[in-house]
């Protein structure tokens, strides 16, 4: 576990893209920033010449799988492989064995995250009982935790009803926290394994249609309005959703949203491999959704983006499409694929890649000392990216425990470096500490 | 071509030597000693997760006919059943040297699966709702014996088309050989981008029928109708059935064409099925050439 001291002096770092300057970590914070600061005794130098300084990544949507399923991933893994993509802080969703809908519960996630030490977990409640959809978990005792839980989701499974879903956005007004919807209509997603189009119709994989997404959106803008709540919509994956929540802001509903990395590259074509890397919730979509996912997180109307990393064992994907796990990991690859799909393409600024894979989700999550600007006094959470170090994804390479990413053989163009925790490094020279 | 795994993989070239080739070894059939040595000391697996006696027992006969070793290895009673995944009943197939596997599965998709892990040809026999290229060629080596041709034939499918893997695999090898066709069926029972299929779509049988060479029905399952995809079997029947009265109105040379096994009072009256212009019967004994023909031109070379 790395310790939170140290003094380390970042040379020549561009923050958030612009010109080169120095940064000083000290006892955890940024301490000074400036062009040829005079390196203090005992600082360690890193040279980040020509690699950009972004705030440390918060993630909103990550699967850890503990408690219940180690042999896929760990706390401990997650967080390394949280770190290996830049991230000090990430929110590991409530669909563990058993499910984190007790204080107990999320207590012992927050408790794992702190003893790994790589970044920040914050344990995401369940919003009913066992993910059933039937009553209201404990959510206020999971908020007055010591893991002091303000996201509550059903991840993995939609809060259908609706009348259930009104009580969950007026509860969690007491204590300003917010719903994370997994916004799928059940009885139109029955036995569903891909996106509903031409290429399921082709395949003749039973298909997962867009409007199952987006009704349950269109019906939550309108009720998180109704109540005057905040509501948080996961993983939006098609162009109706992201017209609908574009709809719902203008007529002021507090709604967020959030798109995957793999929703702004990757389409349901490849599921004509059948290989179940490609079996993910909700589906790939097409290149039209892909265009509108892309536009709606330049123009704001998709807030943030988050990894929805889902790690699965290898034997849970080799197998038939229909009987294969759906998740794919993304912590790694997540930075690498917005510069690909997002900055590559001039759609997004550096500065905006740090509003909507830091500042945004950490006010999302209400995480406290993530997310800040890079300033003097500002915790020293931070990740060095090199833009011009293209690396091929190597599955067999990850951090984390299960290699089913769908990027991999697939070229990136850039890499992390270094990623810093209240001034300690995780990782350094790209590997982690 | 290595495997079979869907109709769409076969140019017009290959679809005509497969039914050519099927041609000729139909009078194997009707010779007393019904084998050739053609595929002598190969080894077919017929590896079916679904019980099928027709589609197994006719790939077992051909592969016998043309003299191979074959194993059958099905779901139930072996160790599928004690939940081994396909992958390990794949290595042990190619542990065991199996030159060719003949797959029937629920899962669509799953030959796919199974090509990556095996050396020998692997044959589609029917996976999920997604094909069955065997059954579609052989009724398109059917459609040629009975009418001489398959260009310019028109040809109705008629049912289930959305879960149908026969429906999928026939559409694109008769649009392959020139045939035109036209699925008929309620619009809950065809697939939401059917429009973008090389094909006609009608929701009227009784339109298409008097412009049809070919009527392939197709088995429509009562347990549809409890998915709220139709109101009633009866209403279905009414509306997509055909009985004698529909096949009057039917050009005089047309045929009936059904894969089997049939519904009869569902999808087609015991009257057409047991007509001489309905060609169940026919259709499993060119199936048996067809299968040979496969066999033989995926195993048979070098």
């Amino acid at each position: 576990m790395p310790e939170n001291q140290g003094t380390h002096l970042i040379r020549g770092a561009r923050p958030l893209g612009d010109d080169p300057v120095d940064l000083l970590f000290e006892n955890g914070r940024i301490t000074a920033i400036g062009p040829d600061l005079p390196a203090p005794d005992g600082a360690e130098v890193v040279d980040a010449t020509g690699l950009i300084a972004l705030p440390g990544l918060v993630d909103l949507h990550t699967h850890l799988r503990e408690p219940g399923r180690e042999d896929a991933e760990t706390v401990a893994s997650g967080s390394r492989a949280a770190a290996m993509g830049g991230y000090t802080a990430v929110h590991a969703m409530a669909n563990t064995d058993p499910v984190a809908d007790t204080a107990g519960v999320v207590e012992q996630v927050w408790r794992l995250g702190q003893e790994a030490g790589y970044c920040d977990v914050r344990p995401v409640g369940a919003v009913t009982v066992g993910l059933a959809g039937e009553r209201l978990s404990e959510i206020g005792a999971m908020a007055d935790s010591a893991a002091r839980v303000r996201v509550f989701s059903d991840d993995g499974v939609c809060v259908s009803d609706a009348l259930l879903m009104r009580r969950a956005l007026e509860y969690v007004k007491a204590f300003d926290g917010v719903i994370a919807q997994h916004a799928q209509e059940p009885r139109l997603t029955e036995g569903a394994q891909m996106n509903e189009g031409r290429v399921s119709d082709r395949l003749g994989l039973p298909g997962w249609p867009a409007v199952a997404e987006e009704a349950i959106i269109a019906r939550d803008c309108l009720l998180a309005q109704h109540v005057g709540s905040r509501l948080h919509v996961c993983h939006v994956s098609t162009k109706g959703s992201v017209d609908i929540i574009r709809w719902a802001k203008e007529r002021g509903c507090d709604v967020t949203a959030e798109v995957t990395p793999h929703h702004l590259i990757l389409t349901d074509d490849l599921a004509e491999s059948y290989d179940p890397v490609y079996k993910v919730n909700p589906p790939l979509r097409t290149a039209e959704d892909v265009q509108a996912l892309r536009e709606g997180l330049a123009d704001g109307t998709i807030d943030i983006v988050a990894t929805d990393h889902a790690p699965h064992p290898v034997e849970a994907k080799e197998t038939e499409w229909s009987t294969a796990a759906m998740g794919m990991i993304g912590l790694e690859t997540a930075l690498g694929v917005v510069h690909r799909t997002m900055v590559e393409t001039g759609l997004l600024t550096w500065a905006q890649v740090a509003e909507r894979m830091s500042a945004a989700p950490a006010r999302i999550g209400r995480v406290g000392g993530h997310g800040r600007e890079l300033a003097v006094g500002e915790p020293a959470n931070i990740v060095l990216y090199d833009p011009a170090a293209p690396v091929e994804v190597d599955a067999a390479a990850m951090a984390g425990k299960s290699g089913n990413t769908p990027f991999r053989g697939m070229s990136l163009p850039g890499r992390i470096i270094a990623t810093f925790l209240r001034g300690v490094p995780t990782v350094l020279e790209g590997k982690i500490k | 071509m290595r495997h079979l795994l869907s109709a769409g993989d076969l140019d017009r070239d290959e679809a005509t030597l497969i039914l050519d080739t099927a041609g000729e070894l139909a009078q194997v059939g009707d010779r007393s000693v019904k084998k050739l040595p053609t595929l002598r000391g190969r080894t077919v697996v017929n590896l079916f997760y679904e019980d099928s006696t027709r589609t197994r027992t006719s790939f077992e006969l051909a592969a016998k006919r043309l003299s191979a070793d074959v194993i059958n290895f099905s779901a139930k009673g072996s160790s599928v059943s004690k939940g081994e995944s396909l992958k390990d009943t794949a290595l042990t197939l190619q542990a065991m040297g199996a030159d060719g596997v003949v797959i029937r599965h629920g899962a669509s998709g799953a030959p796919h699966r199974l090509a990556n892990w095996v050396d020998g040809s692997v044959l589609n026999a029917g996976d999920g709702t997604h094909e069955h290229p065997t059954q579609a060629l052989l009724d398109a080596f059917t459609m040629r014996e009975r009418l001489g041709r398959l260009e310019g034939l028109r040809v109705a499918v008629v049912g289930d088309i959305l879960h149908s893997r026969v429906a999928r695999s026939n559409v694109l090898l008769l649009t392959t050989l020139g045939a035109h066709v036209t699925l008929v069926a309620p619009p809950t029972l065809l697939p939401v981008s059917v429009h973008t299929w090389p094909c006609e779509v009608s929701y009227d049988l009784d339109e298409v029928l008097p412009e049809s060479d070919v009527v392939m029905m197709l088995r429509v399952q009562a347990e549809r109708m409890h998915d709220s995809f139709f109101p009633s079997v009866r209403e279905y029947s009414r509306n997509y059935g055909l009985d004698g009265e529909r096949l009057s109105r039917m050009p005089e040379e047309a045929i009936v064409m059904h894969p089997g096994p049939m519904v009869r009072g569902m999808e087609i009256s015991a009257e057409v099925a047991d007509s001489p212009r309905c060609t169940v019967t026919e259709q499993v004994a060119n199936g048996v050439s067809l299968r040979m023909a496969v066999l033989y031109l995926l195993l048979g070379g070098s």
